[in-house]
């Protein structure tokens, strides 16, 4: 069991999402950085979509009642076990009645803890993610509050839990926030906007506004200018689509985004770049960037072979 | 086929999209691909997303690359289809409703904008069968098509800050149901007891795309009734 001596400004559990259900209204939730979730879960011995808890911008203070195996991926919130330096982007065991401590982060905006069995909620619609719109999932359907008790589920696998080990240099992103680079797959709606609208929308620095959650980033910078109105008859929308309202101001949809919408959709952030803005908070730069279909494909290509790999290092990491 | 276009929504989705307007014939060859879709079961399509107009297919580019997934769906709407009625492929849903009263605050100046008494803002809104075109954009919510135009009432000025679940309500000319309790703005001129979303049921979403859904009016005993064994069926839920 893991008690929450305090929560964080945001922590929730989440997975890789709950699929299959957005023909009925359901957003798919999960970790809004996928990878950082699953480098957290490989290193610490767990499929790669197992539940994990995600904390945002201020992490929380944890203590263990029993000995775990756990690994931290994502946002450096200055970790300490017991008032040491746990480090990032790396796995290591908690004694029983240890106590991890999270502060904020310098920069990016996210971290996962994972811990070897998985965060054991029961799952909702085969998803363990918190959706907290609809109180679905996670610990009550809400995010973490002090003195939640967390249930560590089954170890995939036997044995003696490993030493501290670290994810290899070359399979750690460059560290998070500041000024990203989006790449964007045009569509579905381009043909709506004017063609000195496209030329802005990626020419233009863009700024994370105080409007950013789980379910959209709002950005500002110059209006991104549509031929005619801005709304199209309500179609579907899925994370990564850029919806532009008639103020011109492009919306990224994320892991919670609500499955229909009814603004046109300049592009879509590719899949892979998507954990880049969910790392950004209020104030971050975002550029976007054209990018063929191809580049697209190799980007997750890439992301799955990181997986791969993290998982021929960590062979006791399950499938 | 010859109105059909094909769209990118990022390197994991795919639109095929019928046409521009809210059309039942337009609808059903949605829901109609949707169908052939899961019938087919291809491997790498993830799940698929009916809307009023197009269907949203998202998949997996690594196992289906796209240009497999297209010529997919172009087999299948090539493929005859037998001629289908608007919803013939759904189910028709019954939702009791309690017009009126508290929890149809706003029956009285739906039938006073539209120049009706209360009783036939009822007797309008309870007579067709409603299209749900689509679910979304929350859990649960159905888009309904085929309400009167002699009912269609603004949304309020400025929106409640909580709407109860349940709540029946017109906005524009289009009527709908809040499967959530949520803010919104939409005129309420009844409740129902029933669920439309709830995680623990057999059926957490009591509407799909394509069923029909008529409303029909109950009083306040055959209300509490239906809400009494909506609420033993989720005490038991809870208790197993």
């Amino acid at each position: 069991m893991i008690i929450v001596l305090s929560p964080g400004f945001l922590t929730t559990v989440q997975d890789e999402g709950r699929r299959g259900y957005r023909a009925f209204g359901m957003p798919y939730a999960g970790a809004m950085d996928r990878y950082s979730l699953a480098a957290a879960n490989l290193l610490a011995g767990n499929p790669p979509g197992a539940a994990a808890l995600e904390m945002t911008l201020t992490g929380g203070s944890f203590r263990f009642e029993e000995a775990a195996y756990v690994a931290l991926c994502g946002a450096d919130m200055g970790a300490a076990l017991e008032g040491a330096p746990a480090g990032n982007w790396a796995a290591f065991p908690a004694a029983s009645g240890a106590t991890l401590s999270f502060g904020p982060a310098a920069r990016g905006c996210r971290a996962y803890l994972a811990v070897r069995g998985g965060i054991e909620v029961p799952a909702v619609l085969g998803s363990r993610s918190t959706y907290t719109r609809a109180g679905v999932g996670g610990v009550g359907g809400r995010a973490l509050v002090e003195g939640d008790i967390l249930r560590i589920g089954p170890a995939p696998s036997a044995g003696p839990l490993p030493a501290r080990r670290s994810l290899p240099g070359r399979l750690v992103p460059p560290p998070c926030g500041g000024e990203v680079r989006l790449r964007v797959l045009p569509g579905p709606q381009e043909e709506m906007f004017a063609s000195d609208g496209i030329d802005t929308f990626y020419s233009s620095p863009y700024k994370v506004t105080d409007r950013n959650d789980r379910m959209g980033y709002r950005l500002e910078g110059p209006a991104v200018r549509h031929k005619g109105g801005a709304d199209i008859l309500t179609d579907a929308l899925a994370p990564g689509a850029v919806q532009v309202p008639g103020d011109g101001m492009p919306i990224v949809m994320m892991a919670d985004c609500q499955t229909a919408g009814g603004y046109a959709k300049i592009g879509t952030v590719i899949g892979a770049d998507l954990r880049l803005l969910a790392q950004s908070r209020r104030g971050d730069a975002v550029h976007f960037l054209q990018c063929p279909e191809k580049e697209a494909v190799a980007a997750l290509r890439e992301e799955r072979a990181a997986y791969a790999a993290i998982r021929e290092r960590f062979p006791d990491a399950g499938e | 086929m010859d109105t059909v276009r094909m769209l990118v929504a990022g390197e994991q989705g795919l639109i095929v999209e019928f046409g521009n307007a809210i059309d039942p014939v337009v609808n059903a060859r949605v829901l109609r691909l949707a169908r052939a879709m899961a019938a087919r079961g291809l491997e790498g399509v993830l799940e698929t997303v009916p809307t009023y107009r197009s269907l949203l297919v998202l998949f997996d580019p690594l196992v289906l690359p796209r240009e497999r997934l297209a010529s997919e769906v172009e087999g299948l709407l090539a493929a005859p289809a037998a001629v289908e009625a608007p919803g013939a492929g759904g189910n028709t849903v019954e939702l009791p409703v309690l017009y009126g009263g508290e929890f149809g605050p706003d029956l009285a100046f739906v039938a006073q904008h539209n120049g009706l008494s209360p009783e036939e803002v009822i007797s309008f809104h309870s007579s067709p069968a409603y299209l749900v075109y689509m679910i979304g954009f929350t859990p649960g919510f159905p888009y309904l098509g085929g309400m009167s135009s002699r009912l269609a009432t603004p949304r309020l000025p400025s929106p409640r800050v909580k709407v109860p679940p349940g709540s029946v309500g017109i906005a524009g000319n289009q009527t709908g149901v809040y499967p959530l309790e949520s803010p919104g703005g939409w005129r309420l001129i009844g409740r129902t007891p029933l669920r439309l979303f709830d995680v623990d049921a057999e059926r957490p979403f009591l509407l799909a795309p394509g069923d029909l859904v008529r409303f029909r009016p109950v009083d306040e005993e055959e209300y509490w009734a239906y809400l009494q064994v909506e609420e033993i069926r989720a005490f038991e839920r809870r208790g197993r």
